[in-house]
């Protein structure tokens, strides 16, 4: 049985609504200038140390976002840190909340599809993440030129904006995670401790778990083939697939993310960078597994909120 | 004002094994106030969902204007304002956001928009708070500004789900003017509500729900024939007198006289003998101390009915 009319009417409305919302509310702010302080501190560090070790390095630039000094790790390892905790701080509660609210079944009687509020409070909280991202990555670019005062070239500048579309699907994940479980759960409480569970167990507890796991299911004595299975394993978890891209991107002279083969280093000059092209392919089946990932979260929502009965 | 605007036919929803909705056939026509009338949990909310396409039909069909809601949704939902039992407002904004928020839903653009929003607020006696948020609201003015949604909507048929529970006696009579008003402007009204003798003095008709079935249907009066027995009820209060109940049994049209209190007396009888009872016991000498007529009530009519069918109340 087909239905009639578009399933996207109603989109842009919902979307503003809900980017309006997300953009003055309080949560917001304190998100917002936790990851810039912090983000700020860890940027501060790597110049210090950039200015304080350097030698010649054709990739300065984006040293700046994977330098770390103690006790301070590195940018990327607070991003990768601190945008899930945005994410989930922005999707935890934007179903059960319409359920609480008692608002849901008084806007699903207007003509519109679920689809389309699913979808748009999707798109907006994507789009206050990609807004917060942008700024983020603006001002540590900015403060790199300041204190560094060495201008990026434009393949730096290609390297951090892939870095940067990276972290947008990178929160999209788990943005999709935690709308997932504000449709499943009718509390936002218990949808809100279940993501941060998984996300501390997914960015945590697995990355170390994988190895042991890996341990019980292959035979000591095949080396290649355990230390393989961990690292498939262990990107399972979304924060393991992004810190790989990271890597690829940032780092030029990464050839492989997984164990290398012999095959792989003939011919190659060791500590050579690749170019541009050829760290995307390198990282390109970890990005397509975050698409992915987000895509098969969104539709577990999509899915789970078509079936599920409007009243309270 | 004629014509249906929302037919339901055999309109059946299950829950498993469990029926929450079984076989309900009811039509409302246009310009009428259709009371769903029940218990909690009797399938009237359930009912209100599958007619807006919001909860799926198990069996049976519903048309509202013709329109499938389980097929063309949109199309149902643009024609019918719909006000949830204890409505919910986005409590950070005023009271006009909200409706400018779902009049964007509506597709309204921007004039038309404040211009009804205005118009609705207006109507509703919010006008002055339009630009307060939402979170100071009473109950009873939320419930308002539900109303102000639809007419806002300029909704055809508004289906209201409980409109009055949990407001107090002033609001809810307020309220009820106000859905009145709205049948005055030609909107056709569906009701659910359990508060018996508040729809009853709004609904042109009604349906009893017991345990996901209509049970009766029809309007008070026809409701009133078939349960009480139909014909008036005159209570006589007398004091002193002679053989009063087997003079008042004498008279043409009675067809029992009770006697639950000492000098009280109750007729039942085929037209309103009044007149004729306060002659008769005038003639017996006695001295006429109250006389009324009872007008058949939603409530006994509903107590009288679950009494005489209890099996059906435990069906569930």
């Amino acid at each position: 049985m087909r239905r009639k009319g578009s399933a996207f009417q109603g989109l842009g409305v919902v979307t503003l609504k809900e980017l309006s919302d997300h953009l003055v509310s309080a949560r917001m702010r304190v998100l917002e200038w936790l990851v810039v302080l912090t983000a700020l501190a860890a940027v501060y560090g790597a110049i210090q140390q950039i200015r304080a070790v350097t030698a010649e390095d054709p990739f300065l630039f984006l040293r700046l976002f994977t330098t770390a000094r103690d006790p301070l790790p590195s940018f990327v390892s607070f991003l990768g840190f601190l945008v899930p905790l945005m994410a989930i701080g922005l999707g935890f509660d934007s179903v059960n909340g319409e359920h609480s609210r008692r608002t849901l079944s008084r806007i699903l009687s207007q003509p519109i599809y679920r689809d389309a509020l699913l979808f748009g409070k999707f798109l907006a909280g994507l789009g206050v993440l990609t807004i917060s991202l942008v700024c983020l990555w603006l001002l540590v670019v900015g403060l790199g030129l300041l204190m560094l005062g060495v201008p990026p070239g434009g393949e730096e500048i290609a390297r951090a904006l892939l870095f940067l579309l990276v972290t947008v699907v990178y929160a999209g994940v788990w943005l999709a995670l935690a709308m997932l479980f504000s449709v499943t759960f009718r509390s936002a409480a218990t949808a809100a401790l279940v993501t941060l569970g998984m996300w501390l167990f997914l960015s945590v507890i697995w990355p170390s778990l994988a190895p042991a796991i890996a341990q019980a299911l292959v035979s000591p004595d095949n080396e290649a083939t355990l230390v393989v299975t961990a690292q498939m394993l262990a990107r399972l978890s979304p924060a393991t697939l992004f810190g790989e891209c990271v890597l690829a991107l940032l780092d030029p002279t990464t050839r492989t993310l997984g164990p290398v083969y012999l095959s792989q280093l003939e011919g190659a000059v060791m500590g050579a960078p690749l170019p541009l092209w050829d760290s995307v392919m390198v990282a390109w089946p970890q990005i397509v597994g975050m698409v992915a990932a987000s895509i098969l979260l969104f539709v577990g929502g999509y899915v789970t909120f078509q079936r599920q009965e409007v009243r309270a | 004002m004629t014509g249906t605007v929302i037919e339901a036919e055999g309109l059946t929803k299950r829950y498993g094994a469990a029926y929450a909705v079984n076989s309900a056939t009811f039509s409302v026509a246009a310009g009428e106030i259709f009371g769903l009338l029940g218990p909690n949990g009797a399938g009237k909310t359930t009912t209100i969902l599958m007619l807006l396409g919001l909860s799926e039909i198990s069996a049976g069909k519903a048309r509202i204007f013709g329109h499938d809601p389980m097929r063309e949704p949109l199309a149902v939902k643009r024609l019918v304002g719909y006000l949830p039992d204890s409505v919910g407002f986005y409590d950070n904004l005023s009271a006009a956001d909200n409706l400018h928020y779902t009049g964007r839903l509506m597709r309204l653009d921007g004039a038309e928009r404040r211009n009804r929003i205005a118009e609705a607020l207006e109507r509703v006696g919010l006008r002055e708070v339009a630009n307060k948020k939402v979170a100071t609201f009473s109950r009873g003015m939320r419930q308002r500004l539900g109303l102000a949604e639809i007419v806002m909507k300029d909704a055809r048929v508004a289906i209201l789900d409980e409109p009055t529970s949990g407001l107090d006696p002033q609001a809810s009579v307020e309220l009820l003017a106000l859905i009145r008003s709205l049948k005055k402007q030609g909107f056709s009204v569906l009701l659910s509500s359990h508060l018996l003798d508040r729809v009853q003095s709004v609904c042109d008709r009604v349906a009893l729900f017991s345990a996901g079935r209509i049970v009766l249907m029809g309007t008070v009066a026809e409701l009133g024939r078939e349960v009480l027995g139909g014909g008036f009820a005159v209570e006589v209060e007398v004091e002193g007198g002679e053989e009063i109940a087997s003079r008042l049994a004498g008279l043409p049209g009675v067809r029992s006289v009770e006697e639950p209190g000492a000098g009280r007396f109750r007729i039942v009888c085929d037209r309103d003998l009044r007149a004729e009872a306060a002659a008769a016991v005038v003639a017996a000498s006695g001295r006429l101390k109250q006389l009324s007529l009872d007008q058949p009530s939603l409530e006994n009519i509903y107590t009288r009915y679950f009494q005489n069918a209890p099996e059906e109340k435990h069906a569930a």
